[in-house]
Parts: structure tokens; C-alpha cells; sequence
């Protein structure tokens, strides 16, 4: 039996159900199509937020022995820009029949409203909004993501200015309850749910008695987060019935094929370009088309809640 | 993670260049890769490496790191991240090295490597005046202890400046010419400014020759992810680089081992 891949995601149709996450790359329509023909089924480009940002000052990340602790701190030209990056982005893929995700943080609700009115008309297939990341508390206080309240205000007022464009939102794994969470961003309107973002942590240079990151706390992501993405999916899956893109420690085929059994119609893959390089994307696909063909899965799709 | 590395001794190059020399190797480290340095609460910058047994950075002083890295002494601390990146992978037997400015940095470590090989280098330097030439009497030296070695090989260094007040009055290009009419290499190694990297490119690609250059750009992650690096489209098409290639992971070195 030879596998199908083709993902069936909203109104999507996807070559694969491997995608590339938020933050990683994503930064150019150069670098978005060199992602999609090394075979991702879709590609997400970096956050944008109303206006443009330099990020922090280096270091923004370190490898460790289980993965990257990165705050690189939102570096974008603003959404002006972006929505021109995005317009050409979309053209450039359409031939490679990639879908283009794009993504989009604010400092207020009414902010992620305008970022997201500016960023529709460039008419992505999907706008993911990320009310998750971890490292520009500084500046924008606790993210939206840590209430049901907070993270239902910003999905309304995205909804309310995307047309008929699907959103999904992007939620922090540190929540005590992710499932209600959730629970209350699908009942304001969210189409799909992006879980989970990297989670805040912490390294300390030992010899210089300084935290190793210019931000001191950063985002975990890669193997590490892996188990923690897995919970927070299933738990998610168990609370609402649109489509989940899980991420988090995707490096594998394998890893794929668990992040599908927990619940997720499509598997987001960010730190494993940084272990294998930008072919990971179409790596990860062949290997999930291998462990479907040794398994006996037909499609992604009969993998999907195995293990709920 | 960064390894901490001790400075052991300090060498004066030019006016506004300092090598720093540590007290251990970096495991690993080929000519052409680099690493990030960092000095805790000062900031981190990346550096081509100038020697790997042991590390050795060359700092120009050109901005608040760079010039923090100058106030270190014997005994300090600088803490590194790395070997990054791709560097030069020797391609035949007989080598041409450019250098631009303070784009001499890596290629003394490459052609110790070229030479401990058994492998002949001819070096061309360029730079604005006299006082910003850098390492040309280290390569030559470099010829001296080779022939002591009892395999002879001979380091030609050519030096072109601006001004003339040292070498040949001009640009490096005219000396690239001049070498290889003298001894065609079997590849081209440079790293330099962006605008003499795209004219040798271009005068490689004249000569069918296989070439390597190192690029430069805005690095931030270091690691293949953030999409800080990406070189502009007219440089890239000047040089016959693919869109989306990352220099800080798929470079800084463009291997163009056969020409097209």
C-alpha cells in the first residue's frame, strides 16, 4: 500500500501535513519558497506585528543539549510590509501549490483588529494569530493567551476583520487549563487552533553567572517541548472539534505520526531546520509516508486521535 | 551553549586590529566557519575563525563590541559559540586566497591548512593604504617555515592598495589577473567586501574557474532559523547564489567547485 499524505485542512488542500511553524524562517518570499519546494505542505511566515521591530540585541538563541532556547523578539518590517511580502509570497507559491499561512501579533485587541484587516488583503489561505509569544512580556505585559477572556477579545476582533479568510489561533502552553482555552477561542469564532507556541524557559551561563540569552528568558523549543505539545494537543482535541496544527518538538516522521494520534489534523515543524537543515520539511513527510506504509495507515487522517 | 575561552596572548596586526589567541583549541573548526563571540551584558557578534589550534580571533575595531574586545587582557574570558556555518573545503592542489580588507582574517588559517596538506598557495591582498594591510608578512613567514619544513612550496603574496603607498597601486582584481597568468590555480578562496566579491565573481567565471567565497551579512541566530541573513537579489545574481540562501548556515562560504 502506498500511503496518500494529501491533508485535508478548513478548506485546504495540502500535499502533506507537514508545516512550517511560525519564527522559523518565514522572514522572505525567497525563503518561504525554497521551504515549500523542499516539501512542506504549507508554510507559515514570521509573526508581523502594526509596526516594524529590530528584536532583541544578540544573543537571541542557544542550542542545548535538547533543543534551542530562542527570544529573537519579534523582528518584522510591520504589516504594510508584510502584506507586500505576503502578496508575492502567495503568487510565488502558487505554482508549488503551498499554501501560505500568515501570522500576526499585536500589543492590544483592538491592534491585533488592525494587523489583521492590513494583513487580509493579501489574501493569505490562513491567518494565524499569535497571542502566545513568550518573550516580549516586557512590553506587552501577560500574553493574551493566559486568559479565556483575553484570548477570546483578540480572536473576535481578528474575525471581525478578515472577511472570509479561516483564522487560526496560536496558544501558550503554560496555561493550567489549555483546553478551556480552547474552549473559548472556537467559541468566538477561531476556525483551527495552532498549539502550542514554545515554552518560557531559562538558561544560565554558569561561568559568567548570566542568563545566556540578552532577553534572560527565552522560548523552549525542539525535542524537550515535544512531550508538552503532545499533552497540550490531546487535551485540546478532547475539548473542541476544529482542526489543530500541533507543534512542538516535531523532528521525526515518527514524531509527526504522535502529534496526528494526539488529536492535530496537521503537524507544524520549526526547530528540527535548525538539527536537519531546511530539507527537513520534505524529510519529515518521507518518513511519515514510511511509518504510514510499515503501519498500515492509508492517510493522515487515520492516524488522527488514536490516542485520545 | 558557549564554551568560555581564555585570551594567552594578544597580537597587534594594524592600527585597529588586534588577534586574539586562546588557551585551547575549538574542536572541529575548519577555515571558512565562524562563531559567535560573547562578552556577558556587552552584546555577541559574530567572527570568522583565524586559527583553531588554538582559537584565534582577529577583531577590528569598528563598533562598542569590537572595541570591548580590544579593553580584554591576557587572563580575560570570552565565551564562544560554534564552529557555525560552512566553511572552505580545499578543491584541488594549488590555491589562489583573496583578501579584501579585514576579509584576510580567515584565509591565514587556510593556508596553513593548504600547506600542511602539501599544497601550494599564492595570496592576494587588498586594501585602502599601507596601514590597513593585514598578515602580509604572516604569510610570508609562513613561506619561510614551510621551505624550513624541507617540502618546498612557495607563498607569493601580492599586495594592492588604494593609494599605492604599499603593493600595487589599484584594486586586488589586478593582482588576482596578474597570478593567475603567473600560476593558474586550481580555485579561488576570497573574502572581502561585497563589491570585490562580485567582480572576482565574475572574473572566475571569465576564467572557468572554480571558486569559494565567503559572504557577508547581518547574522543574528547563527543557526539556519531566525532568516536575519538572507544577501540582497543583486548580489546573489551577481554571484550566481540561489534565493533563500542563509549565510550563516548554508554559508558564509559558497562553494562553486564547478563553474558555470
Amino acid at each position: 500500500m502506498i500511503p496518500d499524505l494529501t491533508c485535508d485542512f478548513l478548506n485546504l488542500r495540502l500535499h502533506n501535513p507537514i508545516i512550517l511553524a511560525s519564527g522559523i524562517l518565514g522572514t522572505s518570499v525567497d525563503v518561504l519558497e525554497r521551504v515549500a519546494r523542499a516539501g512542506a505542505g504549507a508554510v507559515t511566515a514570521k509573526s508581523c506585528g502594526p509596526t516594524p521591530r529590530a528584536g532583541h540585541p544578540n544573543p537571541v538563541a542557544v542550542d542545548w543539549d535538547h533543543g534551542l532556547l530562542n527570544a529573537i523578539g519579534l523582528s518584522n518590517p510591520g504589516a504594510e510590509e508584510e502584506a507586500r511580502m505576503l502578496a508575492e509570497a502567495r503568487t510565488q507559491l502558487k505554482p508549488l501549490g503551498v499554501p501560505l499561512i500568515a501570522s500576526i501579533f499585536g500589543g492590544t485587541v483592538a491592534e491585533f483588529g488592525d494587523v489583521a484587516r492590513i494583513i487580509a488583503a493579501a489574501r493569505p489561505h490562513l491567518i494565524e494569530v499569535n497571542i502566545s509569544c513568550p518573550n516580549v512580556a516586557d512590553e506587552f505585559g501577560t500574553p493574551f493567551a493566559a486568559t479565556c477572556e483575553s484570548a477570546a477579545a483578540v480572536t473576535e476582533a481578528v474575525k471581525k476583520n478578515v472577511g472570509d479568510i479561516p483564522v487560526s489561533v496560536k496558544l501558550a502552553p503554560n496555561v493550567p487549563n489549555i483546553g478551556r482555552i480552547a474552549a473559548a477561542v472556537v467559541e468566538a469564532g477561531a476556525d483551527a487552533i495552532t498549539a502550542i507556541n514554545t515554552m518560557p524557559g531559562m538558561l544560565i551561563d554558569a561561568e559568567a553567572g548570566r542568563p545566556a540569552l540578552s532577553n534572560r528568558t527565552g522560548g523552549v523549543s525542539g525535542p524537550a517541548l515535544k512531550p508538552v505539545a503532545l499533552r497540550c494537543v490531546y487535551e485540546i482535541a478532547r475539548a473542541v472539534r476544529v482542526p489543530i496544527i500541533g507543534t512542538g518538538g516535531v523532528t521525526t516522521g515518527r514524531d509527526a505520526a504522535e502529534m496526528l494520534m494526539a488529536g492535530a489534523t496537521a503537524v507544524g515543524v520549526g526547530s528540527a531546520v535548525w538539527m536537519r537543515g531546511v530539507e527537513a520539511l520534505g524529510d519529515i513527510a518521507a518518513e511519515l509516508a514510511a511509518f504510514m506504509a510499515q503501519e498500515g495507515y492509508a492517510t493522515p487522517a487515520a492516524m488522527r486521535g488514536l490516542a485520545l | 551553549m558557549h564554551q568560555t575561552f581564555t585570551i594567552t596572548e594578544i597580537r597587534t596586526e594594524n592600527y585597529r586590529t588586534k588577534t586574539l589567541i586562546f588557551d585551547k583549541p575549538l574542536p572541529g573548526a575548519q577555515p571558512g566557519q565562524y562563531v559567535m563571540a560573547w562578552l556577558p551584558d556587552v552584546g555577541e557578534k559574530p567572527f570568522s575563525i583565524a586559527g583553531g589550534d588554538p582559537l584565534a580571533l582577529m577583531v577590528v575595531a569598528v563598533g562598542p563590541f569590537s572595541e570591548a574586545l580590544h579593553r580584554l587582557r591576557v587572563g580575560d574570558r570570552v565565551w564562544v559559540r560554534g564552529p557555525l556555518g560552512q566553511g572552505f573545503a580545499l578543491h584541488g592542489q594549488h590555491h589562489l586566497l583573496v583578501g579584501g580588507g579585514y576579509g584576510v582574517a580567515p584565509l591565514l588559517f587556510l593556508a596553513r591548512t593548504s600547506l600542511a596538506a602539501g599544497h601550494t598557495v599564492d595570496v592576494c591582498i587588498g586594501a585602502r593604504t599601507a596601514g590597513d594591510v593585514l598578515l602580509a608578512e604572516a604569510f610570508e613567514k609562513e613561506a619561510v617555515s614551510d621551505q624550513r619544513s624541507a617540502v618546498s612550496h612557495s607563498v607569493v603574496v601580492r599586495v594592492t592598495t588604494d593609494d599605492g603607498s604599499m603593493g600595487e597601486k589599484g584594486l586586488v582584481t589586478q593582482a588576482v589577473e596578474t597570478t593567475i597568468a603567473a600560476h593558474r590555480p586550481d580555485c579561488v578562496y576570497a573574502c572581502g567586501p561585497v563589491p570585490m566579491l562580485t567582480a572576482l565573481a565574475r572574473l572566475c567565471q571569465r576564467h572557468g574557474l572554480p571558486h569559494q567565497f565567503s559572504w557577508e551579512a547581518h547574522l543574528r541566530c547563527g543557526l539556519g532559523i531566525c532568516g536575519s541573513c538572507e544577501l540582497d537579489a543583486t548580489t546573489r545574481q551577481a554571484a550566481n547564489i540561489p534565493a533563500g540562501w542563509l549565510v550563516c548556515k548554508d554559508g558564509p562560504v559558497r562553494i562553486m567547485n564547478h563553474d558555470s
